[in-house]
Protein backbone atom coordinates (compact mmCIF):
# COMPACT_ATOMS: atom_id res chain seq x y z
CA UNK A 1 0.00 0.00 0.00
CA UNK A 2 1.39 3.23 -0.70
CA UNK A 3 1.42 6.39 1.16
CA UNK A 4 3.18 9.03 -1.20
CA UNK A 5 2.03 11.54 0.60
CA UNK A 6 3.07 11.02 4.30
CA UNK A 7 5.97 7.89 3.54
CA UNK A 8 8.29 10.42 4.68
CA UNK A 9 6.33 11.99 7.83
CA UNK A 10 7.51 10.43 10.68
CA UNK A 11 5.40 11.29 14.04
CA UNK A 12 7.47 13.47 16.45
CA UNK A 13 10.06 13.94 13.92
CA UNK A 14 11.46 17.71 12.93
CA UNK A 15 10.23 18.33 9.42
CA UNK A 16 11.62 17.15 6.20
CA UNK A 17 14.66 19.90 5.50
CA UNK A 18 15.29 20.95 1.72
CA UNK A 19 18.35 18.51 1.89
CA UNK A 20 15.90 15.37 2.99
CA UNK A 21 13.12 15.92 0.99
CA UNK A 22 15.48 16.15 -2.21
CA UNK A 23 17.14 13.56 -1.34
CA UNK A 24 13.58 11.64 -0.95
CA UNK A 25 13.13 12.41 -4.61
CA UNK A 26 11.80 16.31 -4.20
CA UNK A 27 11.87 18.83 -6.83
CA UNK A 28 12.50 16.22 -9.56
CA UNK A 29 9.11 16.22 -10.88
CA UNK A 30 9.30 20.44 -10.70
CA UNK A 31 12.59 20.17 -13.12
CA UNK A 32 10.68 17.43 -15.65
CA UNK A 33 7.91 19.95 -15.92
CA UNK A 34 10.22 22.74 -16.65
CA UNK A 35 12.09 21.17 -18.84
CA UNK A 36 9.80 18.86 -21.08
CA UNK A 37 6.49 19.80 -20.51
CA UNK A 38 3.66 22.88 -21.49
CA UNK A 39 1.84 24.65 -18.79
CA UNK A 40 -1.16 22.43 -20.81
CA UNK A 41 0.76 19.27 -20.84
CA UNK A 42 0.54 19.76 -17.00
CA UNK A 43 -3.16 20.73 -16.34
CA UNK A 44 -4.09 17.43 -19.16
CA UNK A 45 -1.85 15.50 -16.83
CA UNK A 46 -3.65 16.18 -13.61
CA UNK A 47 -7.12 16.38 -15.33
CA UNK A 48 -6.57 12.88 -16.33
CA UNK A 49 -5.73 11.67 -13.30
CA UNK A 50 -8.88 12.58 -11.83
CA UNK A 51 -7.40 14.06 -8.60
CA UNK A 52 -10.68 15.47 -6.95
CA UNK A 53 -10.27 18.48 -4.49
CA UNK A 54 -9.33 17.79 -0.81
CA UNK A 55 -11.00 20.86 0.44
CA UNK A 56 -14.56 19.50 0.51
CA UNK A 57 -16.17 20.28 -2.40
CA UNK A 58 -14.38 17.77 -4.30
CA UNK A 59 -14.16 19.26 -7.65
CA UNK A 60 -11.91 17.82 -10.70
CA UNK A 61 -8.61 20.04 -10.41
CA UNK A 62 -7.23 19.65 -13.71
CA UNK A 63 -10.78 20.84 -14.75
CA UNK A 64 -10.71 24.03 -12.20
CA UNK A 65 -7.37 24.92 -14.14
CA UNK A 66 -8.37 24.96 -17.54
CA UNK A 67 -10.88 27.68 -16.68
CA UNK A 68 -7.81 30.32 -16.10
CA UNK A 69 -7.63 32.65 -19.09
CA UNK A 70 -4.01 31.64 -20.95
CA UNK A 71 -1.57 32.71 -23.41
CA UNK A 72 -0.15 36.31 -24.34
CA UNK A 73 -3.70 38.02 -24.15
CA UNK A 74 -4.50 36.84 -20.10
CA UNK A 75 -4.46 39.10 -17.47
CA UNK A 76 -1.51 39.45 -15.49
CA UNK A 77 -0.67 38.41 -12.84
CA UNK A 78 -2.46 35.70 -12.40
CA UNK A 79 -2.45 34.00 -8.51
CA UNK A 80 -2.13 30.63 -7.02
CA UNK A 81 -3.22 29.89 -3.46
CA UNK A 82 -2.72 27.06 -1.24
CA UNK A 83 -5.69 26.77 1.07
CA UNK A 84 -4.08 26.35 4.74
CA UNK A 85 -7.13 27.81 6.76
CA UNK A 86 -8.32 24.59 8.08
CA UNK A 87 -11.51 25.46 10.66
CA UNK A 88 -13.28 23.07 9.77
CA UNK A 89 -14.32 22.04 13.04
CA UNK A 90 -13.33 18.13 13.76
CA UNK A 91 -10.74 18.70 10.69
CA UNK A 92 -7.10 17.98 11.33
CA UNK A 93 -5.21 16.52 8.15
CA UNK A 94 -3.72 19.80 6.56
CA UNK A 95 -1.71 20.25 9.39
CA UNK A 96 0.05 17.08 9.59
CA UNK A 97 0.90 18.20 5.61
CA UNK A 98 2.10 21.58 6.45
CA UNK A 99 4.25 20.37 9.57
CA UNK A 100 5.68 17.55 8.49
CA UNK A 101 6.82 17.50 4.71
CA UNK A 102 6.46 21.73 3.99
CA UNK A 103 8.72 21.44 0.49
CA UNK A 104 6.09 19.12 -0.94
CA UNK A 105 3.30 21.76 -0.56
CA UNK A 106 5.87 24.39 -1.87
CA UNK A 107 7.00 22.09 -5.22
CA UNK A 108 3.37 21.07 -5.36
CA UNK A 109 2.57 24.94 -5.57
CA UNK A 110 5.00 25.50 -8.32
CA UNK A 111 4.00 23.11 -10.18
CA UNK A 112 0.04 24.18 -9.92
CA UNK A 113 1.37 27.89 -10.57
CA UNK A 114 3.38 26.88 -13.50
CA UNK A 115 0.10 24.46 -15.42
CA UNK A 116 -1.60 28.15 -14.92
CA UNK A 117 1.26 30.14 -15.40
CA UNK A 118 0.74 32.16 -12.09
CA UNK A 119 3.56 34.70 -10.72
CA UNK A 120 2.53 34.88 -7.32
CA UNK A 121 1.27 32.70 -5.20
CA UNK A 122 0.58 32.62 -1.18
CA UNK A 123 0.18 30.40 1.65
CA UNK A 124 -3.43 31.34 3.18
CA UNK A 125 -2.44 29.87 6.32
CA UNK A 126 -5.11 30.23 9.84
CA UNK A 127 -3.81 31.84 12.87
CA UNK A 128 -3.73 29.07 15.24
CA UNK A 129 -1.08 27.02 13.17
CA UNK A 130 2.22 28.80 14.83
CA UNK A 131 4.74 25.70 14.17
CA UNK A 132 3.12 25.33 10.52
CA UNK A 133 4.26 29.31 10.28
CA UNK A 134 7.26 28.64 11.04
CA UNK A 135 8.16 26.13 9.35
CA UNK A 136 7.13 27.16 6.18
CA UNK A 137 8.96 30.66 6.45
CA UNK A 138 11.84 28.38 6.54
CA UNK A 139 11.10 26.48 3.88
CA UNK A 140 9.89 29.35 1.85
CA UNK A 141 13.48 30.61 1.88
CA UNK A 142 14.88 27.37 1.62
CA UNK A 143 13.60 26.85 -1.64
CA UNK A 144 14.45 30.89 -2.68
CA UNK A 145 17.85 30.20 -1.81
CA UNK A 146 17.90 26.88 -4.09
CA UNK A 147 16.55 28.90 -6.70
CA UNK A 148 13.16 26.52 -6.99
CA UNK A 149 11.22 30.14 -6.34
CA UNK A 150 12.23 33.80 -7.79
CA UNK A 151 13.20 35.03 -11.36
CA UNK A 152 13.50 32.56 -14.32
CA UNK A 153 13.42 28.98 -12.06
CA UNK A 154 16.20 26.66 -13.45
CA UNK A 155 17.01 28.88 -16.53
CA UNK A 156 13.25 27.96 -17.50
CA UNK A 157 11.75 31.65 -18.24
CA UNK A 158 9.62 30.73 -15.70
CA UNK A 159 9.50 33.28 -12.71
CA UNK A 160 7.49 32.89 -9.17
CA UNK A 161 7.32 34.34 -5.85
CA UNK A 162 5.40 33.01 -2.87
CA UNK A 163 4.14 34.77 0.47
CA UNK A 164 3.01 33.19 3.62
CA UNK A 165 -0.41 35.35 4.85
CA UNK A 166 -1.57 34.00 8.67
CA UNK A 167 -5.22 35.08 9.38
CA UNK A 168 -6.43 36.19 12.29
CA UNK A 169 -9.21 33.94 12.71
CA UNK A 170 -12.17 33.32 11.07
CA UNK A 171 -13.78 30.13 9.79
CA UNK A 172 -15.42 31.82 7.08
CA UNK A 173 -11.97 32.93 5.37
CA UNK A 174 -11.36 29.33 3.82
CA UNK A 175 -14.45 29.57 1.85
CA UNK A 176 -12.51 30.53 -1.58
CA UNK A 177 -13.71 33.85 -2.25
CA UNK A 178 -14.04 34.93 1.52
CA UNK A 179 -10.29 33.94 1.49
CA UNK A 180 -9.63 36.49 -1.36
CA UNK A 181 -11.34 39.30 0.29
CA UNK A 182 -9.35 38.79 3.47
CA UNK A 183 -6.14 38.52 1.39
CA UNK A 184 -7.11 42.10 -0.01
CA UNK A 185 -7.23 43.13 3.68
CA UNK A 186 -11.24 43.52 3.48
CA UNK A 187 -13.73 41.42 6.07
CA UNK A 188 -14.06 38.13 4.77
CA UNK A 189 -17.30 37.90 3.42
CA UNK A 190 -17.84 35.63 0.54
CA UNK A 191 -18.45 37.34 -2.93
CA UNK A 192 -21.12 36.55 -5.57
CA UNK A 193 -20.38 34.16 -8.50
CA UNK A 194 -19.88 34.47 -11.59
CA UNK A 195 -17.40 35.68 -11.79
CA UNK A 196 -15.60 32.77 -10.63
CA UNK A 197 -12.12 33.32 -9.53
CA UNK A 198 -10.48 31.50 -12.44
CA UNK A 199 -11.21 34.62 -14.24
CA UNK A 200 -11.62 37.38 -11.73
CA UNK A 201 -10.04 36.53 -8.60
CA UNK A 202 -7.10 38.17 -6.03
CA UNK A 203 -7.17 41.52 -6.79
CA UNK A 204 -10.11 40.81 -10.18
CA UNK A 205 -6.77 38.71 -11.61
CA UNK A 206 -7.45 35.18 -12.69
CA UNK A 207 -6.75 32.95 -9.47
CA UNK A 208 -6.71 29.32 -8.55
CA UNK A 209 -7.74 28.45 -4.62
CA UNK A 210 -6.48 24.55 -4.34
CA UNK A 211 -6.37 22.97 -0.64
CA UNK A 212 -3.25 21.67 0.89
CA UNK A 213 -3.89 17.93 0.39
CA UNK A 214 -4.72 18.61 -3.31
CA UNK A 215 -1.43 20.55 -3.61
CA UNK A 216 0.19 17.84 -2.19
CA UNK A 217 -0.70 15.33 -4.65
CA UNK A 218 0.75 16.94 -7.73
CA UNK A 219 4.39 16.33 -7.60
CA UNK A 220 3.63 12.90 -7.09
CA UNK A 221 0.91 12.42 -10.21
CA UNK A 222 3.71 14.45 -12.50
CA UNK A 223 6.53 11.68 -11.22
CA UNK A 224 4.48 8.54 -11.68
CA UNK A 225 1.62 9.47 -14.11
CA UNK A 226 -2.34 9.55 -13.88
CA UNK A 227 -2.95 5.59 -14.07
CA UNK A 228 -0.18 5.08 -11.35
CA UNK A 229 -2.57 7.80 -9.36
CA UNK A 230 -5.85 6.46 -9.96
CA UNK A 231 -4.20 2.74 -9.09
CA UNK A 232 -3.66 3.61 -5.99
CA UNK A 233 -7.60 4.27 -4.73
CA UNK A 234 -10.06 1.29 -3.87
CA UNK A 235 -12.75 2.96 -5.72
CA UNK A 236 -13.30 5.14 -8.95
CA UNK A 237 -11.81 8.52 -7.07
CA UNK A 238 -8.50 8.33 -7.92
CA UNK A 239 -5.12 8.55 -5.05
CA UNK A 240 -5.09 8.46 -1.49
CA UNK A 241 -6.74 10.57 1.09
CA UNK A 242 -5.67 11.53 4.83
CA UNK A 243 -8.19 10.24 7.05
CA UNK A 244 -9.18 11.19 10.50
CA UNK A 245 -11.26 10.23 13.29
CA UNK A 246 -11.60 11.79 16.19
CA UNK A 247 -14.12 11.40 19.23
CA UNK A 248 -13.98 8.39 21.99
CA UNK A 249 -11.96 5.82 20.26
CA UNK A 250 -9.02 4.07 21.44
CA UNK A 251 -6.73 5.71 18.73
CA UNK A 252 -7.77 8.46 17.57
CA UNK A 253 -5.62 10.36 14.54
CA UNK A 254 -5.46 10.37 11.00
CA UNK A 255 -3.77 8.18 8.15
CA UNK A 256 -2.86 8.44 4.76
CA UNK A 257 -5.08 5.65 3.10
CA UNK A 258 -6.32 4.37 -0.49
CA UNK A 259 -9.21 6.31 -1.22
CA UNK A 260 -12.44 4.20 -0.64
CA UNK A 261 -11.25 2.14 2.92
CA UNK A 262 -14.36 1.57 5.05
CA UNK A 263 -15.67 3.73 7.56
CA UNK A 264 -15.51 0.63 9.49
CA UNK A 265 -12.00 -0.35 8.85
CA UNK A 266 -11.22 3.52 9.82
CA UNK A 267 -13.24 3.08 12.73
CA UNK A 268 -12.62 0.10 13.79
CA UNK A 269 -8.48 -0.88 12.39
CA UNK A 270 -7.03 2.56 12.33
CA UNK A 271 -8.86 4.11 15.25
CA UNK A 272 -8.85 1.15 17.17
CA UNK A 273 -12.62 0.78 17.77
CA UNK A 274 -14.56 2.74 20.64
CA UNK A 275 -13.34 3.35 24.05
CA UNK A 276 -14.55 0.46 26.73
CA UNK A 277 -17.97 1.48 27.66
CA UNK A 278 -19.46 3.28 24.45
CA UNK A 279 -21.36 2.46 21.44
CA UNK A 280 -21.31 4.06 18.42
CA UNK A 281 -24.36 6.53 17.81
CA UNK A 282 -23.57 8.38 15.13
CA UNK A 283 -20.54 9.81 12.75
CA UNK A 284 -20.23 12.82 10.85
CA UNK A 285 -18.06 11.31 8.21
CA UNK A 286 -16.28 14.46 6.93
CA UNK A 287 -16.14 17.37 9.58
CA UNK A 288 -19.20 19.65 10.94
CA UNK A 289 -20.73 20.17 7.81
CA UNK A 290 -21.71 16.92 6.92
CA UNK A 291 -24.81 14.83 7.58
CA UNK A 292 -25.18 12.34 10.06
CA UNK A 293 -24.24 8.41 8.97
CA UNK A 294 -24.91 5.34 11.11
CA UNK A 295 -23.90 1.83 12.42
CA UNK A 296 -25.99 0.91 9.30
CA UNK A 297 -23.38 2.62 7.01
CA UNK A 298 -20.43 1.46 8.19
CA UNK A 299 -19.20 -0.52 5.66
CA UNK A 300 -19.85 1.86 2.55
CA UNK A 301 -16.40 3.23 1.12
CA UNK A 302 -15.41 6.62 2.09
CA UNK A 303 -14.81 7.90 -1.40
CA UNK A 304 -17.12 11.06 -3.05
CA UNK A 305 -19.65 9.15 -4.68
CA UNK A 306 -20.34 6.03 -1.96
CA UNK A 307 -20.86 8.68 1.13
CA UNK A 308 -23.22 11.10 -0.98
CA UNK A 309 -24.59 7.89 -2.02
CA UNK A 310 -25.61 7.47 1.88
CA UNK A 311 -26.66 10.33 2.10
CA UNK A 312 -23.76 12.51 3.57
CA UNK A 313 -20.42 13.83 1.78
CA UNK A 314 -16.76 12.61 2.11
CA UNK A 315 -16.28 16.14 2.79
CA UNK A 316 -12.82 16.62 4.55
CA UNK A 317 -12.15 13.16 4.82
CA UNK A 318 -11.93 13.49 8.57
CA UNK A 319 -14.48 11.69 10.97
CA UNK A 320 -16.17 12.95 14.22
CA UNK A 321 -17.26 10.09 16.15
CA UNK A 322 -20.45 10.45 18.39
CA UNK A 323 -21.12 7.88 20.86
CA UNK A 324 -23.76 6.68 23.30
CA UNK A 325 -23.16 8.52 26.08
CA UNK A 326 -22.44 12.03 24.45
CA UNK A 327 -26.42 14.20 23.99
CA UNK A 328 -27.21 14.33 20.50
CA UNK A 329 -29.37 17.39 21.05
CA UNK A 330 -26.13 19.15 22.66
CA UNK A 331 -23.83 17.45 19.90
CA UNK A 332 -25.86 19.72 17.04
CA UNK A 333 -26.20 22.53 19.63
CA UNK A 334 -22.62 22.90 20.01
CA UNK A 335 -22.40 22.79 15.63
CA UNK A 336 -24.97 25.27 15.08
CA UNK A 337 -23.39 27.55 17.86
CA UNK A 338 -20.14 27.19 15.51
CA UNK A 339 -21.66 27.95 12.41
CA UNK A 340 -24.46 30.70 14.04
CA UNK A 341 -20.93 32.10 15.65
CA UNK A 342 -19.10 32.08 12.42
CA UNK A 343 -21.95 33.56 9.55
CA UNK A 344 -21.05 36.54 8.23
CA UNK A 345 -23.72 38.09 8.04
CA UNK A 346 -24.26 38.74 4.65
CA UNK A 347 -27.34 36.80 3.62
CA UNK A 348 -30.52 37.01 5.87
CA UNK A 349 -31.30 33.62 6.04
CA UNK A 350 -27.88 32.73 7.76
CA UNK A 351 -27.34 35.50 9.57
CA UNK A 352 -31.05 35.21 10.79
CA UNK A 353 -31.80 31.77 11.08
CA UNK A 354 -28.36 30.02 12.42
CA UNK A 355 -28.88 31.81 15.60
CA UNK A 356 -32.36 30.79 15.94
CA UNK A 357 -31.49 27.41 15.04
CA UNK A 358 -29.08 27.74 17.86
CA UNK A 359 -32.19 29.14 20.33
CA UNK A 360 -33.62 26.05 19.69
CA UNK A 361 -32.03 23.20 20.11
CA UNK A 362 -30.38 24.89 23.43
CA UNK A 363 -34.02 25.22 24.91
CA UNK A 364 -34.80 21.36 23.81
CA UNK A 365 -31.84 20.69 25.65
CA UNK A 366 -32.51 22.17 28.67
CA UNK A 367 -35.84 21.10 28.66
CA UNK A 368 -38.21 23.25 27.52
CA UNK A 369 -38.64 22.45 24.26
CA UNK A 370 -42.04 22.19 22.21
CA UNK A 371 -43.02 19.55 20.01
CA UNK A 372 -43.42 22.51 17.21
CA UNK A 373 -40.01 23.23 17.71
CA UNK A 374 -38.75 20.21 15.67
CA UNK A 375 -41.11 21.44 12.91
CA UNK A 376 -39.59 24.65 13.30
CA UNK A 377 -35.86 23.15 12.81
CA UNK A 378 -36.91 21.27 10.06
CA UNK A 379 -38.09 24.46 8.09
CA UNK A 380 -35.10 25.75 8.30
CA UNK A 381 -33.23 22.87 7.08
CA UNK A 382 -35.47 23.54 3.68
CA UNK A 383 -35.17 27.49 4.11
CA UNK A 384 -31.28 27.70 4.86
CA UNK A 385 -30.64 24.68 2.40
CA UNK A 386 -28.45 25.01 -0.92
CA UNK A 387 -29.66 27.85 -3.22
CA UNK A 388 -30.91 30.27 -0.66
CA UNK A 389 -27.62 31.73 0.10
CA UNK A 390 -24.06 33.09 -0.98
CA UNK A 391 -22.02 30.26 0.38
CA UNK A 392 -21.96 26.91 1.64
CA UNK A 393 -21.79 27.93 5.32
CA UNK A 394 -25.75 27.86 5.77
CA UNK A 395 -26.60 25.08 3.58
CA UNK A 396 -23.58 22.69 5.46
CA UNK A 397 -24.55 23.62 8.86
CA UNK A 398 -27.65 22.14 7.71
CA UNK A 399 -26.67 19.00 6.87
CA UNK A 400 -25.86 17.60 10.45
CA UNK A 401 -29.19 19.23 11.61
CA UNK A 402 -31.63 17.95 9.12
CA UNK A 403 -29.51 14.08 10.24
CA UNK A 404 -29.95 14.22 13.31
CA UNK A 405 -33.60 14.69 13.36
CA UNK A 406 -34.35 12.01 10.85
CA UNK A 407 -31.54 9.40 12.85
CA UNK A 408 -32.02 10.73 16.20
CA UNK A 409 -36.09 11.73 16.33
CA UNK A 410 -36.27 9.79 19.55
CA UNK A 411 -34.06 11.94 21.15
CA UNK A 412 -35.24 14.95 20.49
CA UNK A 413 -38.67 13.70 21.51
CA UNK A 414 -37.76 12.79 24.51
CA UNK A 415 -36.45 16.06 25.92
CA UNK A 416 -39.85 17.39 24.82
CA UNK A 417 -41.62 15.05 26.50
CA UNK A 418 -39.54 14.70 29.57
CA UNK A 419 -38.95 18.00 30.01
CA UNK A 420 -35.07 17.55 30.71
CA UNK A 421 -31.83 16.00 28.92
CA UNK A 422 -32.42 12.17 29.42
CA UNK A 423 -28.14 12.31 28.96
CA UNK B 1 0.75 57.33 18.13
CA UNK B 2 2.47 54.53 15.74
CA UNK B 3 5.80 53.91 16.94
CA UNK B 4 8.56 54.33 14.41
CA UNK B 5 9.08 50.21 14.52
CA UNK B 6 5.32 49.59 14.08
CA UNK B 7 5.27 52.07 10.79
CA UNK B 8 8.62 50.68 9.27
CA UNK B 9 6.64 46.98 10.02
CA UNK B 10 3.24 48.31 8.38
CA UNK B 11 4.94 49.78 5.05
CA UNK B 12 6.97 46.87 4.56
CA UNK B 13 3.82 44.34 4.30
CA UNK B 14 2.17 47.30 2.24
CA UNK B 15 5.20 47.80 -0.23
CA UNK B 16 4.31 43.70 -0.70
CA UNK B 17 0.48 44.50 -2.31
CA UNK B 18 -0.72 46.43 -4.58
CA UNK B 19 -2.45 49.17 -2.65
CA UNK B 20 -1.83 49.94 0.93
CA UNK B 21 -5.42 49.53 2.15
CA UNK B 22 -4.40 45.49 1.86
CA UNK B 23 -2.40 45.61 4.51
CA UNK B 24 -4.51 46.69 6.56
CA UNK B 25 -5.10 43.60 8.53
CA UNK B 26 -1.41 43.15 8.88
CA UNK B 27 -1.11 46.45 10.24
CA UNK B 28 -3.86 45.25 13.09
CA UNK B 29 -1.77 42.37 14.28
CA UNK B 30 1.44 44.39 13.92
CA UNK B 31 0.28 47.09 16.86
CA UNK B 32 -2.11 44.55 18.78
CA UNK B 33 1.54 42.51 19.00
CA UNK B 34 3.23 45.08 20.44
CA UNK B 35 0.11 46.97 22.60
CA UNK B 36 -2.06 43.70 23.46
CA UNK B 37 -4.96 45.32 22.33
CA UNK B 38 -6.64 47.85 19.47
CA UNK B 39 -7.71 50.99 21.09
CA UNK B 40 -9.53 53.73 19.24
CA UNK B 41 -6.58 55.68 18.93
CA UNK B 42 -4.83 52.70 17.41
CA UNK B 43 -7.41 52.50 14.74
CA UNK B 44 -7.10 56.26 13.58
CA UNK B 45 -3.47 55.93 13.67
CA UNK B 46 -3.88 53.02 11.16
CA UNK B 47 -6.65 54.45 9.09
CA UNK B 48 -4.26 57.54 8.66
CA UNK B 49 -1.20 55.39 8.07
CA UNK B 50 -2.72 53.26 5.31
CA UNK B 51 -5.18 56.37 3.99
CA UNK B 52 -8.47 55.13 4.84
CA UNK B 53 -11.18 55.50 7.08
CA UNK B 54 -11.28 54.43 10.81
CA UNK B 55 -14.68 53.43 10.41
CA UNK B 56 -13.13 50.93 7.41
CA UNK B 57 -10.39 49.68 9.74
CA UNK B 58 -13.10 49.12 12.06
CA UNK B 59 -14.98 47.00 10.31
CA UNK B 60 -11.97 44.88 9.52
CA UNK B 61 -10.44 45.14 13.28
CA UNK B 62 -14.48 43.45 14.55
CA UNK B 63 -15.04 41.26 11.88
CA UNK B 64 -11.58 38.98 12.71
CA UNK B 65 -11.99 37.23 16.60
CA UNK B 66 -8.09 37.19 17.44
CA UNK B 67 -8.10 40.81 16.93
CA UNK B 68 -8.61 42.39 20.42
CA UNK B 69 -10.83 45.85 20.31
CA UNK B 70 -11.23 45.40 23.87
CA UNK B 71 -8.09 45.21 26.70
CA UNK B 72 -6.75 41.45 27.39
CA UNK B 73 -5.02 40.86 30.32
CA UNK B 74 -0.60 39.49 30.04
CA UNK B 75 -2.22 36.27 28.72
CA UNK B 76 -4.59 35.04 26.36
CA UNK B 77 -5.85 31.70 27.22
CA UNK B 78 -8.17 30.61 24.18
CA UNK B 79 -10.36 27.27 24.72
CA UNK B 80 -11.55 24.61 22.04
CA UNK B 81 -15.93 24.88 22.18
CA UNK B 82 -15.60 22.94 19.27
CA UNK B 83 -17.17 19.47 18.25
CA UNK B 84 -14.45 16.74 18.80
CA UNK B 85 -13.71 19.29 22.00
CA UNK B 86 -17.60 18.67 23.29
CA UNK B 87 -16.94 14.96 22.87
CA UNK B 88 -14.31 15.04 24.52
CA UNK B 89 -15.03 17.22 27.65
CA UNK B 90 -14.10 20.86 27.14
CA UNK B 91 -16.84 22.20 29.46
CA UNK B 92 -15.09 20.50 32.54
CA UNK B 93 -11.86 22.11 31.55
CA UNK B 94 -13.86 25.41 31.36
CA UNK B 95 -15.55 24.70 34.89
CA UNK B 96 -12.15 23.86 36.39
CA UNK B 97 -10.86 26.98 34.51
CA UNK B 98 -13.60 28.99 35.73
CA UNK B 99 -12.75 27.90 39.31
CA UNK B 100 -9.16 28.76 39.26
CA UNK B 101 -9.90 31.83 37.83
CA UNK B 102 -13.14 33.14 38.91
CA UNK B 103 -13.89 34.20 35.38
CA UNK B 104 -15.90 33.28 32.62
CA UNK B 105 -15.35 33.49 28.87
CA UNK B 106 -14.74 37.17 27.78
CA UNK B 107 -13.21 38.55 31.25
CA UNK B 108 -10.01 39.06 32.41
CA UNK B 109 -8.94 38.16 35.70
CA UNK B 110 -8.59 41.14 38.46
CA UNK B 111 -4.93 41.09 38.76
CA UNK B 112 -4.68 41.11 34.29
CA UNK B 113 -2.70 38.51 34.30
CA UNK B 114 -5.54 35.68 32.20
CA UNK B 115 -8.42 36.62 29.45
CA UNK B 116 -10.43 33.57 28.97
CA UNK B 117 -11.83 33.11 25.30
CA UNK B 118 -13.72 30.38 23.39
CA UNK B 119 -12.02 29.65 19.77
CA UNK B 120 -13.41 27.60 17.31
CA UNK B 121 -11.57 23.86 16.51
CA UNK B 122 -7.87 24.29 16.66
CA UNK B 123 -6.94 21.25 14.18
CA UNK B 124 -6.07 18.78 16.79
CA UNK B 125 -9.56 17.22 17.01
CA UNK B 126 -7.83 13.63 17.62
CA UNK B 127 -5.76 15.38 20.88
CA UNK B 128 -8.95 16.83 22.06
CA UNK B 129 -9.50 18.70 24.18
CA UNK B 130 -6.97 21.27 23.20
CA UNK B 131 -6.27 25.34 24.59
CA UNK B 132 -3.99 27.73 23.53
CA UNK B 133 -2.63 30.33 25.38
CA UNK B 134 -0.27 33.14 24.08
CA UNK B 135 0.42 31.30 20.73
CA UNK B 136 1.20 27.86 22.35
CA UNK B 137 -1.02 24.96 21.97
CA UNK B 138 -1.73 22.26 24.70
CA UNK B 139 -3.73 18.73 23.95
CA UNK B 140 -5.19 16.23 25.88
CA UNK B 141 -6.09 18.37 28.54
CA UNK B 142 -6.61 17.21 31.81
CA UNK B 143 -8.40 19.62 34.83
CA UNK B 144 -5.29 17.95 36.31
CA UNK B 145 -2.50 19.22 34.57
CA UNK B 146 -3.89 22.81 34.14
CA UNK B 147 -2.22 23.87 37.16
CA UNK B 148 1.14 22.82 36.03
CA UNK B 149 0.25 24.76 32.18
CA UNK B 150 -0.97 28.04 34.15
CA UNK B 151 1.74 28.37 36.56
CA UNK B 152 4.14 29.38 33.37
CA UNK B 153 2.31 32.32 32.59
CA UNK B 154 2.70 34.79 35.90
C1 LIG C 1 -17.46 28.17 5.04
C2 LIG C 1 -16.44 27.45 4.24
C3 LIG C 1 -15.17 27.19 4.76
C4 LIG C 1 -14.20 26.53 4.03
N1 LIG C 1 -12.98 26.29 4.60
C5 LIG C 1 -12.02 25.66 3.87
C6 LIG C 1 -10.72 25.43 4.43
O1 LIG C 1 -10.45 25.78 5.57
N2 LIG C 1 -9.78 24.81 3.67
C7 LIG C 1 -10.06 24.42 2.38
O2 LIG C 1 -9.17 23.87 1.71
N3 LIG C 1 -11.26 24.62 1.83
C8 LIG C 1 -12.25 25.23 2.53
N4 LIG C 1 -13.48 25.47 1.96
C9 LIG C 1 -13.66 25.08 0.55
C10 LIG C 1 -13.12 26.18 -0.36
O3 LIG C 1 -14.15 27.11 -0.61
C11 LIG C 1 -12.66 25.66 -1.71
O4 LIG C 1 -13.66 24.87 -2.25
C12 LIG C 1 -11.40 24.83 -1.65
O5 LIG C 1 -10.36 25.53 -1.03
C13 LIG C 1 -10.98 24.48 -3.04
O6 LIG C 1 -9.85 23.66 -3.03
P1 LIG C 1 -9.87 22.21 -3.67
O7 LIG C 1 -10.53 22.32 -5.02
O8 LIG C 1 -8.44 21.85 -3.77
O9 LIG C 1 -10.64 21.33 -2.74
C14 LIG C 1 -14.48 26.11 2.70
C15 LIG C 1 -15.75 26.35 2.18
C16 LIG C 1 -16.73 26.99 2.92
C17 LIG C 1 -18.07 27.22 2.32
S1 LIG D 1 -24.38 31.71 3.86
FE1 LIG D 1 -23.87 32.72 5.77
S2 LIG D 1 -21.65 32.73 5.79
FE2 LIG D 1 -22.25 32.32 3.65
S3 LIG D 1 -22.36 34.35 2.69
FE3 LIG D 1 -24.39 33.95 3.50
S4 LIG D 1 -24.36 34.91 5.55
FE4 LIG D 1 -22.24 34.70 4.91
S1 LIG E 1 -12.61 20.42 17.88
FE1 LIG E 1 -11.17 21.12 19.35
S2 LIG E 1 -9.34 20.97 18.21
FE2 LIG E 1 -10.82 20.39 16.71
Amino acid sequence: MERPLTKNIHAGRQPLSLKEYTTTGGYIALQQVLKNNTPQEVQQLVQKSNLKGRGGAGFNTGMKWSFVPMGADAPQPKYLIANADEMEPGTFKDRLLLEGNPHQLIEGMIIAAYAIQANISYVFLRWAYKKAARVLEQSIHEAYEAGWLGQNILGSGFSLNMHLHTGAGRYMCGEETALLNALEGKRATPRAKPPFPQVSGLFGKPTIVNNVETLCCVPHIVNNGAEWFQSLSYSEDSGTKIYGVSGKVNNPGAWELPIGVTMRELIEEHAGGMKKGYRLKGVLPGGASTDFLTEQHLDIKMDFKSVAAAGSRLGTGTMVVMDDATCPVGFVHNLQHFFAQESCGWCTPCREGLPWVEKILLSIEKGEGKQEDIDLLQMHTQLLGPGNTFCALAPGAMEPLQSAIKYFRDDFDRHIREQKCPY
Amino acid sequence: MLSKEEIQDIDHEAAKLPYKKAAVIEALKIVQQRRGWINDESVDDIARCLEMSAAEVDSVATFYNLIFRRPVGRHVILLCDSISCYVMGYKKIYEALQEKLKIRFGETTADQRFTLLPNACMGCCDRAPALIINGELYTDIETETLDDILLKYT
